[in-house]
């Protein structure tokens, strides 16, 4: 994992966290604004799916074990399909909410990710 | 999704989410821990799948309407976290998990759930909390 693009990876999720949980427990039901934000979420943690896959060949292995990155990236990387799924079936304030909740856990995973990568002996 | 009944709507739903969510991170963690370090810490990491698996009843307890079901496991979780995190902090050569979030052999338990931003702690507070203002419509 590169330094920069994990600041702005766990930066964004905390963004759209709060956003959703904010504007949920305003009242909002799920919205373009919401929903789009786990979608950037998800093309970042694709985006590190990628680069966490040609990362080694270029220099940048992980000194953690590779099971337990994959593990958490995998499981990261299918929260926010399940969250918007969640939120598009049941259209309520509620629902935004648990939108929030799905970015903040996947901010926590990159954050546990980036220290199997660079600091965990593994 | 299950039919609506007074835990799938409104912020009882946030609740199942938010329990669905621990449980899937406890459990895998758990399992990865047993498979690849186990005996680092035995029974810290046997107790951690248990109280994985528990978290996955509360959640379907929650989500279902089990409420007998949900209060059972939800007041395992608080004792549980309550418990192994006290010693864990107490007594550092116990194996109930490190109190350093960061260490390979903390689990969701120990230093009461401090590597999972003190969720383990307050989510069943909130939990109980909210069986208690919800009627017994649908018994157990």
């Amino acid at each position: 994992m590169i330094l920069g693009f994990t600041v702005v990876l766990v930066g964004v999720a905390v963004l759209a966290g709060l956003l959703c949980i904010v504007l949920g427990l305003a009242g909002k039901a799920p919205a373009d604004l919401t929903v789009l934000s786990l979608v950037v979420v998800e093309v970042l943690l694709l985006a590190q799916i990628v680069m966490a896959l040609v990362a080694p060949a270029v220099g940048n292995a992980m000194t953690g074990n590779p099971a337990e990155f994959w593990l958490y990236l995998i499981t990261a990387a299918i929260i926010p399909p399940l969250a918007v799924v969640w939120a598009l079936t049941d259209r309520s304030r509620w629902s935004t909410v648990v939108l929030g909740v799905g970015a903040l856990a996947v901010a926590v995973m990159a954050y546990r990710m980036h220290q199997i990568w660079t600091v965990q002996l593994g | 999704m299950p039919a609506a009944t007074p835990t799938t709507s409104g912020i009882g739903r946030v609740l199942v989410a938010v329990y669905g969510v621990l449980a899937l991170a406890a459990t895998g963690r758990s399992v990865f821990q047993i498979i690849d370090r186990f005996d680092e810490a035995p029974v810290a990491f046997l107790l951690s799948a248990l109280a994985g698996v528990v978290y996955i009843v509360a959640t379907l307890a929650l989500a279902f309407g089990w409420r007998r079901v949900a209060l059972a496991t939800i007041c395992f979780e608080l004792a549980g976290v309550l418990i192994i995190g006290t010693l864990s902090l107490l007594v550092p050569g116990a194996d109930v998990g490190s109190a350093d979030p960061r260490d390979r052999t903390a689990t969701v338990w120990s230093a009461y759930g401090l590597g999972y931003l003190l969720v383990p702690l307050v989510l069943p507070v909130l939990g109980l909390l909210w069986l208690r203002r919800r009627p017994a419509a649908s018994g157990a």
